[in-house]
């Protein structure tokens, strides 16, 4: 686009049939493109300096002994420890919250865009699951607090906390299941009924394949999300320093209460560990988006 | 206050594409110019490369020169913004602002100008209105929105528009293409009034229509698909219907293709 | 590409298939289309789970407290008698949001302005997915920026602005410092940017060609277009998108709990260290919460949640109204 605010003219000679717009028209446009510019430039400051500083600080800890070795027995002024045990916490509750997560999240799309559609139960659903999308992420550590430790009775474990993540997952991935779902032709589900082919085999082996990519990177976000949650994991998984492999039973570490834990403490050496910590999550985070970028760009949906 | 135009070696892009290529003609002040020929010829690429409006599309450009009365549109001392002003233009769909009432669609571009006091802006969209023969239908509605009008009214509301702020020239881009009927006459009638005033380009599909509101006519071919779109001839509306230059001209005209 | 000739290979097989009794298929089809709708109630259950087991398990605290849930300061649910009650929560959640959309929303709109109509096409979707970046920073790495990095620098912004503005009493105070509510909300700005700006723009996508070349054909300027086309065009969807930013900066947690210091008792002086939220208070106090202290957080939890809720139906409902508008 040729700017068109940016040709310098003087003023045409009087009586000109065209004549500039006036200073005070000019000024104002050009203030507000200032603005809009700064506005940007002011939202690239934090960026800049979250990421600047994270990788800053965080190579000093990025050695082998933090990804080998957990806190067990380190104290906070202890030089060495490492997040092994976090970053095997993490691995399985993200694990853990996607094998339940995503079934329920698909099987509702599948239900809200080839079913439902405009049915009041549909429209419901579809209503709550933008509810779901703003609960507070403490309040879904709570309500599985509430359920699964209080009224039940088990205790802290990193599946309670993949139940709290759970909630959180859900709600994103049947929006981005629903989208892609919408984007299927529907040349494609008719040429697959007029074969003769039962509406769920169609949905199965026609509609969710084609959709197949745009929902993988929506789970891949979706993963990226869950994975930095760190309040409702304080109230489910709770705090270790000490590795444990069995996600069902007892307190778990994660990355994310990792960092909240070795920020918590003054000592130096653990805001080293924790500013690597951040690293490795970011890291991790990062590699999720950028996957799912991947894919998004490698399969366009079909019919675009 | 109406204008000649005078083109020159004209030529427009999108990104690559070479849309039309090497255009130069005159259009007479105080006339009806209608540009016809095939879908994508460049007829309407051609109109909006008179307002500087073709650029507003992205990767868009031009070469070439618009005079205007001697002075190049295209000059690099010449701010858009002016163009636009003095040369209006009429879209294919009526587009008046959906949020503002019929009163504030006329007054919108006056506004832009500078243009204060209730009394003088009450008078120029009478006047507006009036001139857009449409001040009848509206004038005890002015509040209510534009949105609310027929279609044909609301084309005659963007009319009142681009008229109101007393362009040069008048840009009509296939003005009657969404439009009824009787909607079409009663646009063509105002378009008869107008050019008593106005410099009027006007792009239609409609080879009737041509023959109807304009003085002279021009026709656009174009030699194939990605090819750009040429000018084959302009002249008196009478004689390109009647006994055109061109054989394609005549096979455009009696129906042979298009 | 691939997954057409995919589906069309899959086609074909089914084609084969299709000598099978067709009762096979109707039973596949209840099944399926009773787990499709069964997870989709399951989502309604969670939501009613939700209320109810807050409830449930808000009460015996509630009941137990010797002091005014609602109106009350203090939060002391661990002594015996207990007392809590949510005021200073209260006021720390709403200020702390309030400053956080003041500043994020003009901002928000300048990005998705500048990403719409102002940068380069060529870089537009590039410097959308930059800003989207700063949504994929977990809350807890900007806790520990705001900790570490912004607080130093936030209390000599804290002083400057308590001498400029100190006559406004929610800029006064004696001792502006750098873990005050202003600090949180500054945080909490940075993270609700990405959220609002995303809407916008997608609003501003909306905005119909020929409204905007309707503005341009009458010698707008860029500005003037936007004015006359864009931002009536999409007013109520940035209303929206702004109370979703509230609701999500109510419910924020983690960096607002590691930037506040807890000082009890309300302080309308928000250059001032202390104060505290909902969300950061659940994070700090619940390692020490017995019996009553965990039943406690959930009941000022469950405020959170309704107090989210009517933000978050709100915000959808403006954004539909848009829609019906259209």
């Amino acid at each position: 686009m040729t700017a068109p605010s940016l040709a310098k003219a003087p003023p045409p000679a009087r009586g000109s049939a065209l004549g500039a717009p006036s200073a005070r028209r000019k000024i104002t446009d050009r203030a507000v493109q200032g603005l809009v510019y700064l506005a940007f430039a002011l939202a690239m400051i934090p960026l800049v300096s979250v990421l600047w500083t994270v990788v800053g600080h965080g190579l000093s800890r990025l050695d082998p002994t933090f990804f080998q070795f957990s806190m067990n027995g380190v104290g906070g002024k202890d030089a060495g420890g490492g997040a092994y045990h976090a970053i095997i916490g993490t691995l399985e509750q993200v694990a853990i919250t996607t094998v339940i997560a995503v079934p329920i999240a698909v099987l509702t799309a599948v239900y809200l865009v080839e079913y439902g559609a405009g049915s009041r139960l549909a429209r419901t659903i579809s209503f709550f699951v933008d509810v779901m999308t703003g609960i507070p992420s403490i309040v879904a550590g709570l309500f599985v607090l509430a359920l699964w430790l209080l009224a039940v009775g088990f205790g802290f474990s990193g599946f309670a906390g993949a139940l709290a993540l759970t909630i959180l997952m859900i709600p994103t991935v049947v929006r981005a299941t629903e989208e892609m779902l919408k984007l299927v032709p529907s040349d494609l589900r008719e040429a697959s009924y007029a074969l003769g082919v039962p509406r769920w085999r169609t949905i199965c082996f026609v509609v969710l394949p084609t959709a197949l990519p745009g929902v993988l990177t929506g789970v891949m976000l979706a993963v990226a999300r869950v994975m930095g949650e760190t309040a409702p994991l304080l109230l489910t998984i709770f705090v270790t320093k000490a590795i444990n492999t069995n996600p069902f039973d007892g307190p778990q570490a994660s990355l994310p209460t990792f960092i909240w834990d070795q920020a918590a403490d003054p000592n130096q050496n653990s805001i080293d560990r924790a500013w690597t910590g951040a690293l490795v999550l970011i890291g991790i985070i990062m590699l999720f988006n950028l996957a799912a970028r991947l894919v998004a760009r490698r399969f366009k949906p079909a019919g675009r | 206050m109406a204008k000649r135009i005078e083109v020159s070696g004209l030529h427009a892009y999108y990104g690559g594409v070479h849309a039309i290529e090497d255009i130069s003609m005159t259009i007479e002040p105080r006339s009806v110019t209608a540009f016809i020929g095939p879908s994508g010829c460049g007829k309407s690429t051609f109109l909006r490369t008179l307002n500087r409006m073709h650029e507003v599309i992205p990767g868009a450009y031009v070469e070439g020169k618009v005079l205007l009365d001697d002075e190049d549109l295209y000059a690099s001392s010449v701010d858009p913004v002016a163009v636009r002003r003095s040369v209006g233009m009429v879209f294919q769909r009526p587009n008046p602002f959906p949020t503002m009432s019929i009163y504030d669609n006329v007054a919108a571009g006056l506004k832009l100008n500078g243009v204060r006091g209730k009394s003088r802006l009450d008078d120029i969209v009478e006047e507006s209105l009036q001139g857009a023969n449409l001040w009848n239908e509206v004038k005890d509605r002015l509040g209510k929105p534009g949105a609310g009008l027929s279609g044909g009214q609301q084309q005659r509301l963007c009319i009142a528009r681009a008229i109101a702020v007393q362009p040069q020239v008048l840009l009509m881009d296939e003005p009657c293409s969404a439009l009824d009927p009787i909607s079409t006459l009663a646009i063509e009638d105002l378009i008869a009034k107008l050019k008593n005033q106005y410099t009027i380009v006007i792009v239609t599909h409609n080879m009737q229509q041509a023959a109807r509101v304009s003085d002279r006519t021009a026709f656009f071919n174009i030699a194939g698909t990605g090819k750009p779109g040429k000018l084959i001839e302009i002249d008196d509306t009478s004689k390109i219907f009647t006994n055109p230059e061109v054989k394609a001209t005549e096979d455009y005209i009696t129906g042979r293709f298009g | 590409m691939t997954s057409d000739t995919g589906v069309e290979t899959r086609v074909g097989a089914q084609h084969r298939a299709a000598g099978r009794p067709i009762s096979t298929g109707r039973i596949g089809d209840k099944i399926f289309l009773h787990a499709a709708r069964g997870s989709g109630i399951l989502v309604l259950v969670i939501m009613a789970a939700i209320a109810v087991f807050l409830v449930w398990k808000a009460i015996p605290a509630l009941q137990r407290n010797e002091a005014s849930f609602l109106t009350a300061q203090d939060w002391d649910p661990n002594a015996t008698p207990p007392k809590f009650g949510i005021a200073q929560l209260a006021f720390g959640t709403v200020m702390s949001s309030l400053l956080a959309l003041l500043m994020a929303t003009p901002v928000a709109i300048g990005i998705a302005l500048f990403i719409s109509f102002y940068a380069p096409r060529r870089l537009a979707s590039g410097l959308g997915y930059v800003v989207d970046l700063l949504a994929a920073v977990p809350s807890i790495i900007y806790g520990l920026w705001g900790l570490l990095v912004l607080a130093p620098h936030m209390e000599g912004i804290s002083k400057a602005l308590n001498t400029a503005l100190g006559w406004i009493p929610l800029f006064g105070g004696d001792s502006p410092g750098k873990n005050s509510i202003f600090t949180a909300g500054v945080v909490l700005a940075i993270m609700i940017l990405p959220i609002i700006s995303s809407i916008s723009r997608e609003v501003f996508v909306q905005v119909p060609r020929a409204n905007v070349e309707a503005a341009l054909a009458l010698g707008a300027t860029r500005w003037e277009m936007i004015r006359l086309s864009v931002l009536p065009y999409g007013r109520s969807g940035m209303v929206g998108a702004a109370m979703l930013g509230l609701g999500r900066a109510m419910g924020e947690t983690i960096a607002v709990a590691m930037v506040l210091t807890f000082v009890p008792g309300i302080n309308l002086h928000l250059l001032e260290d202390g104060g505290s939220t909902f969300a950061a208070n659940i994070a700090k106090s619940f390692g020490e919460a017995t019996d009553t202290g965990r039943g406690a957080l959930i009941a000022s939890g469950l405020v959170l949640f309704v107090i989210t809720l009517v933000v978050n139906m709100a915000a959808r409902a403006v954004v539909a109204r848009r829609k019906e508008f259209v």
